[in-house]
């Protein structure tokens, strides 16, 4: 088993035809993923590489293909619209990729999805993937290996490097979740910690955080009131400047909040493992396991 | 995207905020020509740089009558400004903001911000006014008034009110702050803005509220939208190399310590930077050549990083997902080869073609010092400086 993305999720990708979109179907398609629509208003009855029918709206791919999720690569002016739509339409699951999304747009998004049924991931994330049974985003597939290592970041390379830690001692991931460096992201560690934690077949996670916000200090402390399972942890930016945004728009130390001392403190106190350094990932997962 | 007082205080005058009169200024000769515009005999000479502090570096002065602007203008203008936020080396002051003294009743404070736990935007409002705000935060947090605002609606007048009574205002004072919160909400919301700061907002023996001071930051990822607002970047604020490394579409922020960093991701920059610090050695830079890396952003990020005259050696580590292991290599190769590079690289190249790349960094037969993991290469690039 594994959270979000599973055998039964069916993908619309909006933003097909773009060629970030149409690069990364392709790959998620090789991976077999099971994409069943695109859209790109303006193209409908069009087919991806002559297999995947576009369709002009996000309703319509659903209504014809069934299609349950959407991973979106539409340019930043139009992500909020992207989601939006795909939040009308009913899927129950948004991955947004799209980095670069005016803040202020993501706060009617947020608002916006409240009520609807929808999960949505990102935006400005790597996506997620199901290792053998599919990604939904950007990230390479070849370094991931199925098993029971729940993932959740903030951030996108360096997952990678979580992960290639992991598959390097032969320890596999249920899902890897990445939620993003945004301000305003959709899912939240809390949220993907809640699906981690019905998962059977998840069995430890590693968290891997930021500077700057409050949601790791949150988490840690839903994690000691509720979660069942170890927990390894990392905040990147323990020497990062106050002030300063560290490449990730949620990347700032501002007015003494969001240091990572404070949150790997949190995080401690949690019971969570954490690592000094980047680099001990991998073991602490085998330690713990 | 920060910009001046007095360009924020333009702004927020479109919109109706209430601000004193005042004209910027390049020189002695029109701070004067400014002050005999102003309607009052006090005036205010206020350093314009993109930092806080500003009053107590000594670069904010009351001016008691017209004839002692002359003085304190030549005083100000072209002085090195050293405050908390300018670092050791402090700002040059080009421009100066003259403007009307205000006779003050109650000091304030106001600002909009986004915030992260509700995802809406919360303005905020405490009777500290001219402190720092961040230590009221820390010290006294009940002495912060927030009404968090409803991204459907947009700032209601019951909210402004509720931050106006809470402020202890009476009589025609409320009506005003009322007026100045609107006004503000607007300013922000028209504009995209990431932040904005009254601090503080006065309220005059006669009963006005206005801005005597304004710092206003702008989401850079709604620029696109505003190219008005991109007109008034002031690149002598802030740091040439960084200006440089945005240019070629590279994210690079300078630091104090030596070891020169070209990682790609956000994420990973710092985790590299947090281990380079624990193998005892200082970054001298975060720099994220982002998802496409290639020869052209390596060279370009080779360029920047060797221009801090600090940096002693360089860590290049990728992780190639899209991004291919060995085109990083190339680059690498090329940048090294085409530039005069004496101090040593070492280089961690992991994910797609990682093989592949190694080879080619191999039988380059370059001096580059290979390293297998992160690990591996925070220790070996501190080894390699000392």
């Amino acid at each position: 088993m594994s959270v979000l993305l599973t055998e039964n999720t069916k993908i619309v990708v909006q933003g097909i035809t773009g060629s970030e979109g149409s690069f990364h179907t392709q790959q998620m398609m090789e991976y077999n993923t099971k994409v069943v629509a695109g859209v790109t208003p303006g193209k409908g009855g069009q087919k991806f590489n002559e297999t995947v029918p576009i369709f002009n709206t996000v309703k319509e791919a659903a209504a014809e293909t069934g299609a349950n999720a959407s991973v979106i690569f539409v340019p930043p002016p139009f992500a909020a619209d992207a989601i939006m739509e795909a939040a009308e339409a009913g899927l129950g699951l948004i991955i947004c990729i799209t980095e670069g999304i005016p803040a202020k747009d993501m706060v009617k998004v947020y608002d916006y999805i409240q009520d609807k049924n929808t999960h949505l991931v990102g935006p400005n994330c790597p996506g997620v993937i199901s290792p053998g049974i599919g990604k939904m985003g950007i990230m390479p597939a070849f370094i991931h290996q199925q098993g029971h290592v729940g993932v959740i970041s903030r951030s996108g390379t360096l997952t990678y490097e979580a992960v290639g830690q992991l598959s390097a001692r032969n320890i596999g991931q249920s899902t890897c979740i990445g939620i993003g460096g945004d301000p305003v992201i959709g899912t939240r560690f809390i949220d993907a910690l809640k699906l981690f934690n019905e998962d059977e077949d998840t069995h430890a996670v590693v968290m891997i955080g930021e500077i700057g916000g409050s949601a790791e200090e949150e988490a840690a402390e839903w994690i000691k009131a509720n979660f069942k399972k170890p927990v390894v942890g990392f905040i990147a930016g323990q020497t990062a400047p106050p002030g300063r945004r560290m490449g990730h728009a949620g990347a700032i130390i501002s007015g003494g909040q969001g240091t990572a001392a404070d949150k790997m403190a949190a995080m401690e106190a949690a019971g969570i493992h954490v690592c000094k350094s980047p680099a001990d990932i991998g073991k602490m997962i085998e330690e713990v396991l | 995207m920060n910009i001046h007082e007095y360009q924020a205080k333009e702004i927020l005058k479109a919109y109706k905020v209430p601000v004193p009169e005042g004209y910027p200024v390049f020189s002695v000769d029109e701070a004067v020509e400014a002050a005999k515009k102003l309607p009052t005999d006090v005036c205010v000479v206020k350093a314009q740089i993109h930092a806080g502090g500003r009053g107590k570096g000594g670069g904010v002065k009351i001016a008691k009558t017209k004839d002692d602007v002359k003085g304190l203008a030549s005083e100000i203008l072209g002085m090195t400004l050293i405050t908390h936020q300018t670092g050791p080396a402090g700002k040059k002051v080009n421009k100066l903001l003259i403007e009307q003294g205000i006779d003050i009743d109650r000091e304030l404070y106001l600002g909009m911000v986004l915030d992260r736990g509700s995802s809406q935007y919360v303005m905020m409002a405490s009777t500290e006014g001219g402190m720092e705000i961040e230590k009221v935060a820390a010290e006294t947090p009940e002495k912060i008034l927030k009404v968090w605002i409803d991204p459907g609606v947009g700032l209601q007048g019951f909210k402004a009110r509720q931050l106006a009574f809470g402020l202890g205002l009476a009589g025609k004072q409320v009506g005003n702050a009322v007026k100045f919160m609107m006004a503000l909400y607007n300013a922000f919301d028209a504009n995209d803005c990431s932040i904005a700061e009254i601090n503080p907002l006065v309220v005059t023996k006669s009963g006005d509220v206005l801005a005597l001071d304004a710092k206003i930051n702008f989401d850079d990822s709604a620029l696109y939208r505003h190219k008005d607002i991109l007109e008034l970047r002031d690149l002598t604020e802030e740091d040439p190399s960084e200006v440089e490394a945005s240019k070629d579409g590279l994210n690079y922020i300078k630091l104090d310590g030596n070891v020169g960093c070209m990682v790609n991701g956000a994420g990973l920059a710092m985790a590299t930077m947090d281990i380079i610090k624990l193998a005892g050695g200082e970054p001298a830079n975060l720099l994220d050549v982002g998802g496409g890396a290639n020869v052209e952003t390596v060279r370009n990020g080779f360029k920047i990083i060797l221009s801090d005259k600090n940096v002693k050696a360089v860590l290049i580590n990728i992780f190639g997902g899209i991004v291919r292991c060995d085109r990083v290599a190339g680059g690498v190769i090329e940048a090294v080869n085409s530039m005069d590079i004496n101090v040593p690289v070492v280089v961690r190249l992991e994910g797609t073609n990682a093989k592949e790349a190694a080879v080619l960094l191999q039988e380059s037969g370059m001096d580059f010092i290979v390293a297998s993991d992160i690990a591996d290469a925070a220790q070996k690039v501190v080894a390699a400086i000392n």
